[in-house]
């Protein structure tokens, strides 16, 4: 049989899927034992049950100096930050992209400038950034929304310029205005395209956040893993890279459940 | 006065004509069938009677009125696809139908239900008040062109325009849509232009059929020459009305 049509069963599929995963913790965990038997006080690969120790204080634990736990301190600023920069780079890509998508002026006057924006480096512009809206947390949202906005734009005019012909050409028959058509039949057949862009740009939008952080913060989960970078504290820097994982993993899957659940029609199609 | 007129009509997409000298005129109320070879322009005429393009040279009226510079509510239209909204539910695009002309796009409150028990109504006659809270996408293939019909009409067009409506139905469905629409059009006495490639559907629903062919072939330059109306034949009484008329005139009949 060809494997193109060899289908693994219920059982077979769970156990494939949690195959890698396994492999990489028994390698690390390979790993962590020798470098352990070799130096006893290593710090580079600590051991699993080590770092689960490490995960427990650190979500548990007060500072001893602020007496917050910095753990969730850290994520809820990050957090702040991320869906901050996200809905803002939603909100201008959405409107500029249904824009360019359905107006042919839009398309003529925007599209490629967009094009050009798109292909800045958003890290090269931290500098101007931090300048010209200092340290503070509006430089990190900035950097965000700048980072992912062209990419919305560009990925949206092309969904909405994608839609047939035929329904902006029935609309018109009906009456629509090119606002209603906007309204009426471009955005809300756009929205589960916004949803599917968000969590495509989110990738991009944890690696600015981080890269943010890293450079001038005083709290989240970037800037804290790059201060104890300084200790070589593998344990915390592991705990709160399983974390980010987790986070990420999260809101991916909370917006494709909130795609299923507000557009039905789009799944069915 | 006829009610549409076709003046001189041609178009062409850089440099490639596509048709020309088109002139043809149509009474209110008649079923006016459109056929010929793939690429003979018979879509480009349906844009162009649509307003969807506009006309290198002369000029469509509709009942006198200046010609149309682009889609509006005097002319109705249903493709072969993509004429519902997938995202409204099948009573909701009814609803459509009469409330995207307004400021919003939609109907509020007393309006809305007003709209709304008018849509069930409709529903009802073209059969498809049981799935009135569907998405488009669980309907047929047929259900969703007398859908798509029914829309079109709500906005009570000056003509319809049918692109291929039927071409992606299988042959069943077919006939009970032809069915549909001849008694549509008994209801509503509405102007008709249908494009289809099946000769069969054109001579069984029109009043007339129009049949578009180059006549002359350049056969250095394809592109040179336009298709045009080569032949207008009354198909009223299946194709041929001079029986009827030799009945009427030459029959003995009972007074």
């Amino acid at each position: 049989m060809r494997w193109i049509n060899r289908f693994p069963g219920r059982p077979l599929a769970v156990v494939l899927m949690a195959l890698p995963f396994v492999l990489v913790l028994i390698a690390y965990s390979l790993g962590s034992e020798a470098r352990r038997a070799v130096n006893p006080a290593d710090k580079l690969l600590p051991p699993p049950t080590e770092i689960v120790e490490t995960a427990i204080s650190v979500t548990t634990e007060p500072d001893r100096r602020s007496g917050q736990i910095l753990f969730w301190n850290d994520t809820l600023s990050s957090l702040k930050r991320l869906l901050l920069g996200v809905t803002i780079g939603a909100l201008i890509g959405l409107t500029f992209g249904l824009a360019i998508g359905l107006f042919p002026v839009a398309q003529s006057l925007l599209g490629n400038f967009v094009a050009v924006l798109s292909m800045i480096p958003p890290l090269a512009i931290l500098p101007i950034l931090f300048i010209m809206l200092g340290l503070g947390e509006v430089s990190k949202v900035a950097l965000i929304a700048i980072g992912i906005t062209p990419f919305l734009i560009r990925d949206l005019a092309a969904r909405t310029s994608e839609l047939p012909t035929e329904q902006i050409v029935k609309a018109q028959t009906l009456g629509a205005s090119s606002f209603v058509i906007g309204l009426r039949v471009a955005l809300p057949q756009i929205m589960p395209r916004v949803i599917q862009s968000v969590r495509l740009a989110l990738g991009p939008a944890w690696l600015f956040l981080i890269a943010a952080e890293a450079i001038a913060s005083e709290s989240g989960l970037g800037y804290r893993i790059f201060l104890v970078r300084r200790f070589l504290a593998m344990d915390i820097i592991l705990t709160y890279v399983i974390w980010i994982t987790i986070l990420a993993f999260l809101l991916d899957w909370l917006l494709r459940q909130a795609s299923l659940r507000l557009f039905p029609w789009s799944e069915a199609a | 006065m006829s009610f549409v007129s076709v003046t001189d009509i041609s178009q062409s997409y850089g440099g490639r004509v596509i048709i020309e000298n088109v002139n043809t005129e149509a009474a209110e109320g008649e079923f006016i069938s459109i056929v010929g070879a793939s690429g003979c322009g018979k879509s480009t005429f349906l844009r162009l009677l649509l307003a969807q393009e506009r006309p290198k040279s002369g000029e469509i009226r509709i009942d006198n009125a200046p010609p149309a510079e682009e889609p509006g509510l005097d002319r109705g239209v249903v493709f072969q696809r993509y004429s519902v909204f997938p995202h409204m539910k099948v009573r909701e695009n009814i609803v459509a139908g009469e409330a995207l002309r307004s400021r919003w796009g939609r109907f509020f409150g007393s309006d809305l239900k007003a709209a709304r028990k008018r849509a069930d109504e409709t529903l009802a006659r073209i059969g498809l008040d049981h799935v009135a809270d569907n998405y488009p996408a669980t309907l047929s293939g047929g259900m969703l062109q007398r859908l798509a019909i029914g829309q079109a009409l709500t906005s009570k067009p000056r003509i319809l325009l049918l692109d291929e409506p039927f071409g992606a139905l299988d042959p069943g469905t077919r006939l009970s849509m032809h069915g549909f629409l001849q008694d549509l059009r008994a209801e509503t006495g509405m102007t008709v232009f249908m494009v289809t490639h099946d000769l069969e559907e054109a001579f069984k629903l029109g009043d007339r059929v129009l049949v578009f062919d180059k006549p002359v072939w350049d056969p250095d330059d394809p592109n040179k020459y336009g298709a045009t109306i080569t032949y207008d034949f009354d198909a009223r009484d299946g194709g041929i009305p001079f029986q009827r008329l030799q009945e009427e005139t030459n029959v003995l009949q009972e007074h």
